[in-house]
C-alpha cells in the first residue's frame, strides 16, 4: 500500500540537509551561548549567524528577531506581550474569527484580563477587508492581529492593505504567518507588519522552534522571565540546534519557493479538478485563487469528515478535517462555521495539503481511492438520495 | 468462531473491561481497531474539569496506551452531538415527565449499537466489540441470535442490552461474557495493561459528581416547578420542588412527617403532583411494559401468555411472573409476589434462566 502524506499544513518532515546542519549542536558543540569560555562563545556566534541569516530572509534587522518555542508561543508573546506593555494607551484589540486557536484563545484570555476584543467576521471565502478593519478601529485600539494565510482553508488575507490601515491609525499590526512560511513572501518591509510569527516545522525545519519578528520601537512585556536572553524579551537557554535548523530550513524554502510553488500549484489544481470530475456535490472551501498553493479544502455533502478520514487512513492516506481537539476527536471547524458553511456540511470537510515531496503518482492514487470511499459512505448515509 | 480476516471495531472506554476485551480479540486473531467515543464535553459550566470520568482526557489516554500496547490502530470518535441529542435530552425529558430513566440503556440503543456500529460499517469492518458481561449466541432451531447473562452473575450486564436487535447481535462481539471480573483483572495483570487496577465506574458518565439534581437544574431549569405532595386519598401534605427531583419508592427528602414514613408511590405530570403513601402502598402486583424488543424469542401472539422471569431495575433480582401481550406493543406482567417500587421509565427485562427473552420500558403498574 502506498503511504501518502497530505497533511503538510499540520507538520512537515525535517529535510536531511537541515538535520545534518543541526547534529553537531547536540553533541560536540553543546555549549551554552551565554557561557564565557570557548564552546560557549563559539555557540554565541553560531546563534548570531543564524539570527542574521533568518533576518535576511525576512528583510529584517537581526535585533528584531525573538526566538521562541514555536508559533503558538510567538502568537502569545505578540498579543499578551504587546497588550500588557501598552495597556496605558488603550485596551482594545482587533482580530478575526478565523484565526488559529493560538491567537483566538489568547485574545479570549485577554478579555478575561479586562481587554476588549473585536473578532471581525469574514466573508464566504474567509477574507476580511481593509474597510472592515478601518471601521473597527477605535481611539483605544492598540493592536490588530490578522493571520497571513488560513491554516484550514488556505485563504490569503490582504495583509499589505490591512497593515496599511493599521499603520495609518497608529495601531500595531501583528500577523500569524505560521501557515505562510515557506509558501509566501515573508518580506516584512514589503508587508508593512510590526510583528510576525513563524514556526520552523511548517517549512521542513524542526519542531519546538519558531520566532516572532518585532519591529524596532515596539515594546513588549516578556512572557517568560528568568534571564537576559533574546534581549530580555524571552528568557531561557537558546535552542541552538533548533535555531540553526530553522535558519537552514528557511533559506532552503525561500530559495526554492517559486519553483516549488509552481509545481505544487499544478498538482493541487490537478487534485481539485480531478475530485470535481469524480465526485458530485462537492464544494471548494476558501478563495478560489487567493489561496495557499498547497491547500485543498473541500466539503463533501452527505458524509462525515471523520469516517472519511479513517477510511483514508486505512488506505494509507494522511489527511485532516476541521481542527483536532485535545483528545484527538474532531470538532466542526470554527473557520468553516465563520465562513457561513452550515454545521452539517462543515462536518463533512476534508483538507489535503501538499508538500515539496508530493508526487503526481500520489495525487493519482488519491484520485483513485477517494471517490469510491465517498460513494460507499454516501450509500450508507440517510441524507443522500440520488 | 473462525476469526480469520474478520475485522472488529472495539469500543474502548479506558477501563479494564474494554481493555481486556480488546486484548482477547487480538489474541483470538481478529483484525482489531480500537476507538473511544467522545460523548460529552469535558468541561461544563459550573462543573470542574471532568478529570476521571468517562470521556475525560485521562480515559482517552488510557485507552490509547492500551491500544498502542496491543499494537492496534486507535481513533477517538466524536459522538457528542448524537449523545446529547439522544441520551442527554431523553434523560431530562424523562425526568420532567415524571419517569426515572436509565440513560445507559438509551446509550446502548442509540449510540453503541447504532451510531458506533454504523461507524464500523462505514470503515468496512465486520463487527463491533464491547466489554459487556453478557453472552451472544445463535440458536439453530429458532434461527435467532440470543442474549444470555454473563457467567459472572455479580457483573451480568444483560439487563442494559435487552434492546439489541437481531442485526445488532449478529455484528457484535462480547468477549467478556464467559469471564468473571476477577479473571478479567488477572488477564489485565498478566498482560501488564495499565488499566488493570482501575476502579469500577458506577455513576452516570455525564454526571461525574453523581448529583443528578444539580445536573437537571443546570441543564433543564424548568425542572424546578413546585407543586403539591398528596397522599393516595388526594389530601395535600406538603410542597415538592418539581416532580423531576423525585423517584418512585423514595423516602428521604420529602419534607413531610406523619404517623408512619411516607414513600413516593407515583408521579403525576398532568397535575404536577407527587403522590405518597405507606410502605405497603409502594408495592404493586403487576407492571405494564411498552416499546418492546424481542431478543431470544420470537414476538408472542396477541393475547398469548407465558411464564417468565422479570427484572424491573438494574440492581433488582429476577422475579417470576406471567406475561401477557395485551396490545400490539404492550405487555402486562403479573408478579408471583408483589414488587416494591415499580418505576415508570426503568426497563422491564424478561428472562428464562440465563436467557434474555426481551424487554421494554415500564409504563405503569
Amino acid at each position: 500500500m502506498l503511504r501518502v502524506y497530505l497533511d503538510h499544513a499540520a507538520t512537515t518532515p525535517v529535510r536531511p540537509e537541515v538535520v545534518e546542519e543541526m547534529l553537531p549542536y547536540f553533541t560536540e558543540k553543546f555549549g551554552n551561548p551565554s557561557s564565557i569560555y570557548r564552546i560557549g562563545w563559539e555557540n554565541r556566534s553560531v546563534l548570531d549567524d543564524a539570527r542574521d541569516r533568518i533576518a535576511a530572509q525576512l528583510a529584517a534587522d537581526s535585533s528584531e528577531i525573538i526566538f521562541t518555542s514555536g508559533g503558538s508561543e510567538a502568537d502569545n508573546l505578540a498579543i499578551k506581550g504587546y497588550a500588557l506593555a501598552n495597556q496605558k494607551r488603550g485596551k482594545h484589540i482587533i482580530t478575526t474569527s478565523v484565526e488559529h486557536h493560538a491567537v483566538l484563545d489568547t485574545a479570549k484570555y485577554m478579555e478575561k484580563l479586562g481587554f476588549e476584543v473585536t473578532f471581525l467576521p469574514v466573508d464566504e471565502y474567509g477574507l476580511v477587508s481593509p474597510k472592515q478593519l478601518a471601521e473597527a478601529i477605535r481611539p483605544d485600539t492598540i493592536l490588530v492581529s490578522i493571520m497571513y494565510a488560513n491554516n484550514e482553508v488556505g485563504t490569503i488575507m490582504p495583509i499589505k492593505e490591512l497593515a496599511k490601515v493599521a499603520r495609518e491609525a497608529r495601531v500595531a499590526f501583528h500577523t500569524d504567518a505560521v501557515q505562510a512560511g515557506g509558501s509566501l513572501s515573508l518580506d516584512v518591509q514589503d508587508l508593512g507588519v510590526d510583528m510576525l510569527s513563524l514556526s520552523a516545522h511548517k517549512f521542513y525545519g524542526p519542531k519546538g522552534v519558531g520566532l516572532l519578528y518585532v519591529r524596532k520601537g515596539i515594546r513588549l512585556d516578556p512572557l517568560i522571565h528568568g534571564g537576559g536572553q533574546e534581549r530580555r524579551r524571552r528568557a531561557g537557554t537558546e535552542n541552538v540546534p533548533g535555531i540553526v535548523g530553522m535558519a537552514k530550513a528557511l533559506e532552503l524554502a525561500n530559495a526554492e519557493r517559486e519553483e516549488n510553488m509552481r509545481r505544487i500549484t499544478a498538482l493541487r489544481d490537478k487534485l481539485i479538478l480531478g475530485l470535481r470530475d469524480r465526485i458530485p456535490e462537492i464544494k471548494l472551501n476558501g478563495h478560489p485563487t487567493q489561496r495557499l498553493p498547497n491547500n485543498v479544502n473541500i466539503s463533501i455533502k452527505y458524509i462525515e469528515g471523520e469516517s472519511l478520514l479513517l477510511n483514508l487512513d486505512m488506505k494509507g492516506i494522511a489527511a485532516s478535517s476541521g481542527s483536532a481537539c485535545t483528545s484527538g476527536s474532531l470538532e466542526p471547524s470554527h473557520v468553516l462555521l465563520a465562513m457561513g458553511v452550515p454545521h452539517e456540511i462543515a462536518h463533512g470537510s476534508l483538507r489535503l495539503t501538499l508538500g515539496r515531496e508530493t508526487t503526481e503518482e500520489e495525487i493519482d492514487y488519491v484520485l483513485a481511492e477517494l471517490p469510491p470511499i465517498v460513494e460507499k459512505l454516501r450509500a450508507m448515509s440517510p441524507l443522500y438520495q440520488e | 468462531m473462525a476469526p480469520a480476516g474478520k475485522k472488529v471495531l472495539i469500543a474502548m472506554s479506558g477501563g479494564v473491561d474494554s481493555s481486556v476485551a480488546a486484548a482477547l480479540l487480538v489474541e483470538a486473531g481478529y483484525e482489531c481497531v480500537g476507538a473511544t467515543m467522545q460523548l460529552w464535553p469535558r468541561a461544563l459550566p459550573g462543573l470542574e474539569e471532568n478529570e476521571r470520568g468517562c470521556c475525560s482526557l485521562s480515559a482517552v489516554e488510557d485507552a490509547r496506551r492500551v491500544a498502542n500496547q496491543l499494537g492496534i490502530p486507535y481513533y477517538v470518535l466524536n459522538m457528542q452531538d448524537e449523545f446529547e441529542e439522544h441520551v442527554v435530552k431523553d434523560f431530562t425529558a424523562e425526568y420532567l415527565a415524571g419517569r426515572t430513566p436509565n440513560p445507559c440503556i438509551v446509550c446502548n440503543r442509540k449510540i453503541k449499537f447504532e451510531a458506533f456500529l454504523a461507524k464500523a460499517c462505514q470503515l468496512g469492518l465486520d463487527y463491533i466489540a464491547t466489554g459487556h458481561y453478557a453472552r451472544i449466541g445463535f440458536d439453530e432451531e429458532s434461527r435467532r441470535y440470543t442474549l444470555k447473562k454473563g457467567v459472572d452473575l455479580g457483573k451480568d450486564q444483560s439487563y442494559v442490552l435487552y434492546s439489541m436487535t437481531q442485526t445488532q447481535l449478529r455484528h457484535t462481539l462480547m468477549p467478556l461474557g464467559t469471564y468473571t471480573k476477577e479473571e478479567t483483572r488477572r488477564i489485565a495483570q498478566r498482560l501488564g495493561l495499565r488499566t488493570a487496577g482501575k476502579p469500577e465506574s458506577q455513576e452516570i458518565c455525564f454526571i461525574p459528581d453523581n448529583d443528578y439534581h444539580r445536573f437537571l437544574r443546570d441543564y433543564a431549569p424548568e425542572a424546578e416547578n413546585p407543586g403539591e405532595i398528596v397522599n393516595t386519598k388526594g389530601e395535600v401534605l406538603g410542597t415538592h420542588r418539581g416532580i423531576a427531583f423525585y423517584t418512585v419508592g423514595q423516602r428521604r427528602g420529602l419534607g413531610i412527617s406523619g404517623p408512619e414514613p411516607y414513600y413516593v408511590v407515583r408521579l403525576e405530570p398532568e397535575t404536577n403532583r407527587v403522590v405518597v403513601g405507606t410502605a405497603e402502598e409502594v408495592f404493586a402486583k403487576s407492571c405494564t411494559i411498552e416499546k418492546l424488543n424481542w431478543v431470544s424469542m420470537a414476538p408472542p401472539e396477541p393475547g398469548e401468555s407465558f411464564e417468565t422471569g422479570v427484572k424491573i431495575r438494574y440492581n433488582a433480582s429476577v422475579v417470576s411472573g406471567v406475561a401477557t401481550l395485551v396490545g400490539p406493543d404492550r405487555l402486562k406482567v403479573e408478579f408471583a409476589e408483589p414488587q416494591r417500587a415499580v418505576t415508570p421509565g426503568q426497563a422491564g427485562v424478561l428472562y428464562q434462566g440465563d436467557l434474555v427473552l426481551g424487554g421494554g420500558t415500564i409504563t405503569g403498574t
